[in-house]
């Protein structure tokens, strides 16, 4: 732990070689944070490995990562037993259809508020601001209620109700436009006769590509592992989303440790290997949540 | 003309998001505080106004006062679990930005702040299960007795804390990794001329100049943590078999409130309560802010 703060480029200053203390230091950190970083993710290892497994296996101590005699009867029986697929689906559109809502929304709204200066404009981002800090499930139940007169509950319309707008959405593009997209850049093409629309769409989208695969990340998995907003708004078993669907499978009676860790593993594997791939927009969208301004 | 012109387009562009914020935000915020002060029972007829009754009721009510401080104890607990855990971790791994496995070590411990949480917590069910978990295991092989983790109120209460803060960590680090890349190089090369060893400029110059991120960080956390559901539900499931009746949490409570007894007024005065808190622990950031930029 000693040397924690040392900057990282005073090590690395060439001609100057480390010192046989400062490389150990190094050394010791290393192995803290490799343990640490495999401690994180083992209790998801685990999990997989579990879902191939025999249930001899299972219980065998210690624990196997890699199964001596990987079998699929768990996944089989899962999916005999369970409509998995259908709510993995259910899952995916609402991501994507939320995805695209709150981008869309965000975009345009953060951009206005960001380049037009009118006292209106300034009241609504006053009401955006203050309504960003309740969370959504103090409103939830009268959304409840909402979605039921309108009919749309158990689909992907009530479960949509819930997740059009981000306010946190709003606030990073509009961020992000006031310091990367200058005045004049956008005068100059109101100069040249260039409508509001076309420099929407032509000059100010295409420089928040960041920002916006960001965004685009950040709400598809915020609606991917939304639970609250769903159990209340599906109750029919066909309707609900993968979250709701493992949550409700797994206080079954019946249900053995097998079959629950394959449910488990064909949820967990597809969105980590997404964020792996994924990793750089994710960290930017998050670490931007924690420096604004 | 140039003006009116930009107006008329900032409005239209702005007309439709705003229709939907007023529709699925504002208005039912509004509702909530409006039902709050309402006898409204989805069973009888009248819904009359009742003041501030259903207040009155909840600091009586048991139930409701046991959510309360299951949640305060989660929300803390992961509080002072994930700070300085998070703090120590983001040291290290912002000492070894320059290694190899600096990518490694920021996924891994970011990887359970993106997966679901659904079977997130079921795999940690597995962990706590008092029979056939690992934790239990480990514990009798250095010859503590295995508990029954998941069927004690106050075991299963820590479990839920291990739970949350194994997820709210890779968040703290990653902020607390922004924080370390803009603290200025100066003071620490003048700590280093002056002799201050690595754990002396980690306590008197990081930690003091990372306040503002610590607090920001510890309000973001303890937010959630009194938003805490999912991982209840799972995890706290009784023997029954019934989800999250063993340690109960304010918006389980709330939720049984109103789709299980009915009584939606009383289930969002409820949210008003949680509603409070929230207000209260960012208003308590901003007031600490404040006081550190006037000084």
């Amino acid at each position: 732990m000693s040397d924690a703060d040392q900057k990282p480029a005073a090590e690395t200053v060439p001609g100057l070689g480390m010192t046989a203390r400062a490389r150990l230091t190094n050394l010791t950190i290393d192995i803290v944070l490799f343990v640490f970083g495999i401690l994180m993710v083992l209790p998801l290892v685990l999990l997989v490995a579990n879902a191939f497994k025999t249930p001899q296996e299972m219980v065998a101590w210690p624990p196997t990562i890699i199964p001596a005699d990987p079998t699929l009867d768990n996944f089989r029986s899962v999916l005999g037993e369970t409509p998995l697929l259908r709510w993995i689906w259910t899952s995916l559109r609402f991501a994507f259809l939320s995805m695209v809502a709150i981008v869309i929304t965000s975009s345009i709204v953060g951009y206005v508020l960001a380049k037009f200066q009118f006292r209106t404009l300034e009241v609504i981002f006053i009401l955006i601001l203050a309504t960003a800090i309740v969370p959504f499930e103090v409103y939830m139940i009268p959304l409840y209620f909402q979605a039921q007169s309108l009919g749309i509950l158990n689909s992907i319309w009530g479960l949509l109700l819930g997740y059009l707008v981000m306010s946190f959405g709003i606030f990073l593009i509009r961020q992000n436009v006031k310091h990367s997209i200058p005045d004049e850049l956008l005068e100059a093409a109101r100069i040249d006769g260039a409508g509001e629309l076309w420099i929407f769409a032509r000059i100010v989208l295409p420089l928040l590509r960041g920002p916006l695969g960001a965004l685009a990340v950040l709400s598809f998995f915020q609606a991917w592992t939304a639970f609250a907003w769903p159990i209340i708004v599906t109750t029919s078993r066909d309707a609900y989303t993968i979250e709701v669907g493992l949550a409700l499978f797994q206080t079954g009676f019946t249900v053995d440790l097998g079959r629950l860790s394959a449910a488990a593993a064909a949820v967990l594997v597809p969105s980590v290997t997404i964020f792996v791939i994924l990793r750089r927009n994710f960290v930017q969208g998050i670490a931007s949540t924690g420096v604004k301004e | 003309m140039l003006r009116t012109k930009k107006w008329r387009f900032a409005i239209l562009a702005i007309l439709p998001t705003l229709a939907i914020f007023a529709w699925v935000r504002m208005f039912p915020i509004w509702e909530t505080l409006r039902l709050s002060l309402h006898r409204w029972d989805i069973l009888s007829r009248d819904k009359p106004f009742i003041g501030l009754e259903n207040f009155r009721e909840l600091f009586q009510d048991q139930l409701f006062l046991n959510a309360l401080v299951n949640t305060t104890i989660i929300a803390f607990g992961v509080l002072f679990v994930t700070i300085p855990a998070a703090l120590v971790i983001a040291a290290l791994i912002y000492h070894r930005t320059r290694s190899r496995f600096a990518g490694f070590y920021e996924t891994t411990v970011f990887i359970p702040h993106i997966v679901s949480l659904v079977p997130a917590a079921m795999a940690w069910k597995w962990i706590f299960d008092a029979n056939l978990g690992p934790l239990n295991a480990v514990l009798e092989f250095f010859g503590i007795p295995g508990q029954a983790w998941l069927f004690d109120p106050v075991l299963s209460v820590i479990c839920i804390i291990i739970l949350c803060s194994w997820q709210a960590l890779g968040y703290a680090v990653l902020i607390y990794l922004v924080g370390f890349k803009n603290l200025p190089h100066t003071l620490f090369e003048a700590a280093k001329l002056d002799g201050a060893s690595g754990i002396q400029r980690f306590f008197f110059i990081s930690v003091p100049l990372l306040r503002p991120i610590t607090l920001y960080v510890s309000v973001v956390t303890l937010i959630s943590g009194f938003n805490v559901y999912a991982q209840a539900f799972v995890l706290a499931s009784d023997s029954q078999g019934a989800p999250g009746r063993l340690v109960r949490v304010l918006v389980l409570d709330m939720l049984e409130n109103a789709f299980r007894n009915y009584r939606v007024g009383y289930a969002a005065s409820e949210a008003v309560i949680l509603l409070c808190i929230v207000l209260v622990l960012t208003l308590v950031q901003f007031g600490l802010l404040r006081e550190k930029w006037n000084r």
